[in-house]
C-alpha cells in the first residue's frame, strides 16, 4: 500500500520536474554547452601537449568529462531543492498525505532522464571530435548506465544540500565548489604516475578515479581487469546514494522547521 | 476540531510562540489576530504540523498532530502565508498534481481542477504557466490547492494580505461558503475587520502570547466600540469639538493637533453617529471630514496592553 504510493508518488512528481524542462529549455541548454566547451578545449589544448601511451588523448579524457559533468548533476539538484523551499512548495507537499520519498525521487529521476540526454549530446559532440567506442555495443551502454547511476548518487548529494542551505544561491555554490577539486584530482586528464607522490595515495582511492578506470575498460578495454574498478564505482555509487538519500529524507521532514 | 494547549516555540533567544491554547470546535471559524511577528504562522505551522513545537501538544479532527501526522493531512487544507505555486506549471497542472498527490486518481483530479478554477474564476489563466499570474490569481490558486481534496479543516494565513478591496471581498466570500459547507477554520489576519466578518471567535496573539481571546462582541464590550473621527478646519476650534462631545464619548477623546483630527470612541452603532452630529451642530463646530469606523488592531492593542502593536514589549 504505502510502496504503491510511494511509486505513484514519485511519478507525479517526476513528471512535474519533466513538464520543467520542457518549459525552461535554457536550462538544458546550457548545461548541456559546459561539457561541450570542456570537450572542445580539452581536445584542441591539451591534445598535443600530453602524450598517454598507448591511447589517443580525446579517448584518455573523454570518460573523465562525462564524469565530471555527472558530478555537476549535484548543483541542479541542490538550486532546485533550495528553489522549491523557498517559494514555499515543500510545505505545500509536507502538508499533503503524499510519499515522504516521493518529492526526493521524483525529482532524481527526472534528473536521471535529463542527465541522460546530456549524456547522449555528449557523445555525439564526442563523435564529432574523434572520440569513439571500441569496446562493442554492451560495454558502451554499460558504462552509459554506470555514469547516470553515478548523477544519480551526486543528486543525491545534492538534496542534502539544497534542503539544509538558505538561499538558491548558496545552494548552488555549496553543490559547486568541491566538484572541480574532485573530479580534477584523478587520473581523468593526467596519468596518475604524473602527480606528486602523496596526492595518488589520495587519488588511487577516489570515486572518480574508479569511475575513469571502469569507463576506460568498458569503452575501450583498456587497461587492467574491468571487475575491480567496476565494482568500486558501483559500491561507491550505492554508498552515497543510500546515505545521502537517508539525511535527504530525514532533512525533508523536517525542512524548515 | 481543533484542539492545541500549551504551544511553545523558540527560535534561538527569539519566542515565537510562548504557551498559546487554541480550540475551534467543528464548523467553527476561529481567527487568529495579531501584529507582524506575533507568532501566527508559527501557531498555524505547527498544527499539519511543518513545524514542531518545543512543549505543547495539539490535536486535528481527534488526530495527535505529532503522533498520528499522517491522520492529519488527510483531513486538511492549508494555504500558507505566501503563495506555493509551481510556476512553471500551468494553473490546471498545479491542482491536477495536488488531486494526485492526495490520490484522487487521475480523472477525478482533473475534474476537480476543472471544477475550483470555475469556482476561483481562473479558467481564463488556467492553461497559463502561473509564473504570468497576479498575485492576487497566485493567492486564489494557492487557496483553490488546498481546497482540492475537500479538506473538512482547513488553515489559511493571512487570506487576504495582499489583495485588492475586490478580491478581498471575494475571498470573504468563498470563505464563508466553505464555512456553510461544514469546514471548520483557523485563519489568521491583521484585521479586526475580517476576524469581525468571518469569525466566531476571535484570539489575539501578541509576542507568543494569547492576550484575549473572545466573539467580536465580547472583544468589542473590551476595547470599546466604533470610533468617530472628525477633523475641524481651524486648531483654535478642537476644545470646542472635544468638549462638545465629552458626554457621548466612552474613553478620553484622543487628539491630533497637526491634522486638527478628533477621535472619540462612541457606542451604540449609527445612532452615536447622528448624536454626534448633533451635539456639534448645537456647538457650532463645523467638521470637514467625519469618518465612523470599527477600532483598528493598533487601537484594539492600545486597550487591551497599554501599548500599541509598533512598541513591541
Ligand atoms: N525560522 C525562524 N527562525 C528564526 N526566527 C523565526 C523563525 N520563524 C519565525 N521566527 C520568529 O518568530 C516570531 C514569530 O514569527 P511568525 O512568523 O509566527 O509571526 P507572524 O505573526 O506570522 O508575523 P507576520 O504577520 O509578519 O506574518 C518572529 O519574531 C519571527 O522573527
Ligand atoms: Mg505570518
Amino acid at each position: 500500500m504505502s510502496l504503491s504510493y510511494a511509486v505513484s508518488d514519485s511519478v507525479v512528481i517526476t513528471r512535474r520536474h519533466l513538464k520543467h524542462t520542457t518549459r525552461i529549455p535554457e536550462l538544458l541548454f546550457f548545461s548541456v554547452m559546459q561539457p561541450i566547451i570542456f570537450i572542445l578545449l580539452f581536445t584542441v589544448v591539451f591534445a598535443n601537449a600530453i602524450k598517454i601511451p598507448g591511447m589517443d588523448y580525446k579517448n584518455y579524457m573523454m570518460p573523465a568529462i562525462f564524469v565530471q559533468t555527472m558530478a555537476f548533476a549535484t548543483t541542479g539538484t541542490a538550486a532546485g531543492f533550495a528553489d522549491d523551499l523557498h517559494k514555499g512548495l515543500i510545505d505545500r507537499f509536507r502538508s499533503l498525505p503524499m510519499a515522504r520519498s516521493a518529492v526526493l525521487i521524483g525529482r532524481l529521476v527526472a534528473e536521471a532522464a535529463r542527465n541522460t540526454l546530456t549524456l547522449f549530446i555528449m557523445i555525439g559532440a564526442g563523435y564529432a571530435v574523434g572520440f569513439r567506442f571500441q569496446n562493442g555495443l554492451l560495454p558502451a551502454l554499460g558504462g552509459i548506465v554506470l555514469l547516470v547511476a553515478f548523477a544519480f548518487a551526486f543528486s543525491s548529494i545534492g538534496t542534502v544540500i539544497g534542503l539544509g542551505v538558505k538561499t538558491v544561491e548558496a545552494a548552488q555554490m555549496a553543490g559547486m565548489i568541491w566538484i572541480f577539486p574532485l573530479t580534477f584530482l584523478s587520473n581523468g586528464f593526467v596519468p596518475m604516475t604524473s602527480l606528486p607522490g602523496w596526492l595518488q595515495g589520495i587519488v588511487r582511492y577516489s570515486p572518480v578515479t574508479a569511475m575513469n578506470n571502469a569507463l576506460r575498460a568498458m569503452f575501450y578495454g583498456h587497461g587492467q581487469a574491468l571487475a575491480s574498478p567496476a565494482l568500486q564505482s558501483v559500491v561507491w555509487i550505492a554508498g552515497i546514494s543510500v546515505v545521502f538519500l537517508f539525511l535527504g529524507v530525514r532533512q525533508y521532514k523536517k525542512a524548515a522547521g | 476540531m481543533i484542539v492545541a494547549e500549551g504551544l511553545a516555540k523558540h527560535y534561538g533567544k527569539v519566542t515565537a510562540l510562548d504557551g498559546v491554547d487554541l480550540r475551534v470546535p467543528a464548523g467553527t471559524v476561529l481567527g487568529l489576530l495579531g501584529p507582524n511577528g506575533a507568532g501566527k504562522t508559527t501557531a498555524v505551522r505547527s498544527l499539519p504540523p511543518l513545524l514542531r513545537p518545543d512543549t505543547g501538544r495539539a490535536t486535528v479532527a481527534g488526530h495527535d498532530v505529532l503522533r498520528d501526522p499522517a491522520a492529519v493531512r488527510k483531513v486538511i487544507g492549508l494555504s500558507g502565508q505566501y503563495a506555493a505555486v509551481d510556476e512553471h506549471l500551468t494553473g490546471r497542472e498545479n491542482l491536477d498534481m495536488v488531486g494526485r498527490l492526495f490520490h484522487l486518481g487521475g480523472k477525478a483530479s482533473q475534474a476537480r481542477a476543472a471544477e475550483l478554477l470555475e469556482r476561483f474564476d481562473l479558467v481564463d489563466a488556467a492553461d497559463r504557466v502561473t509564473k504570468t499570474y497576479s498575485g492576487g490569481m497566485r493567492r486564489r490558486l494557492d487557496l483553490a490547492a488546498s481546497l482540492v481534496a475537500r479538506p473538512q479543516v482547513i488553515f489559511l494565513d493571512e487570506p487576504t494580505t495582499g489583495l485588492d478591496p475586490r478580491s478581498r471581498l471575494g475571498m470573504w466570500d468563498v470563505i464563508r461558503e466553505l464555512v456553510r459547507e461544514g469546514a471548520t477554520l483557523l485563519l489568521t489576519t491583521q484585521y479586526l475587520e475580517e476576524a469581525d466578518a468571518l469569525a466566531d471567535n476571535i484570539a489575539i496573539i501578541d509576542s507568543g502570547k494569547l492576550i484575549a481571546q473572545g466573539t467580536a462582541n465580547e472583544l468589542k464590550a473590551q476595547v470599546g466600540g466604533e470610533r468617530v473621527e472628525l477633523v475641524v478646519a481651524d486648531r483654535s476650534e478642537v476644545p470646542k469639538a472635544v468638549a462638545a462631545l465629552e458626554s457621548l464619548a466612552t474613553a478620553d477623546p484622543v487628539v491630533d493637533e497637526d491634522t486638527h483630527m478628533v477621535t472619540v470612541q462612541v457606542s451604540g452603532g449609527t445612532r452615536a453617529l447622528a448624536d454626534v452630529v448633533r451635539e456639534l451642530d448645537t456647538a457650532g463646530v463645523v467638521a470637514q471630514d467625519l469618518a465612523f469606523r470599527r477600532p483598528t488592531l493598533d487601537e484594539v492593542f492600545l486597550s487591551l496592553t497599554g501599548h500599541s502593536t509598533e512598541e513591541g514589549s
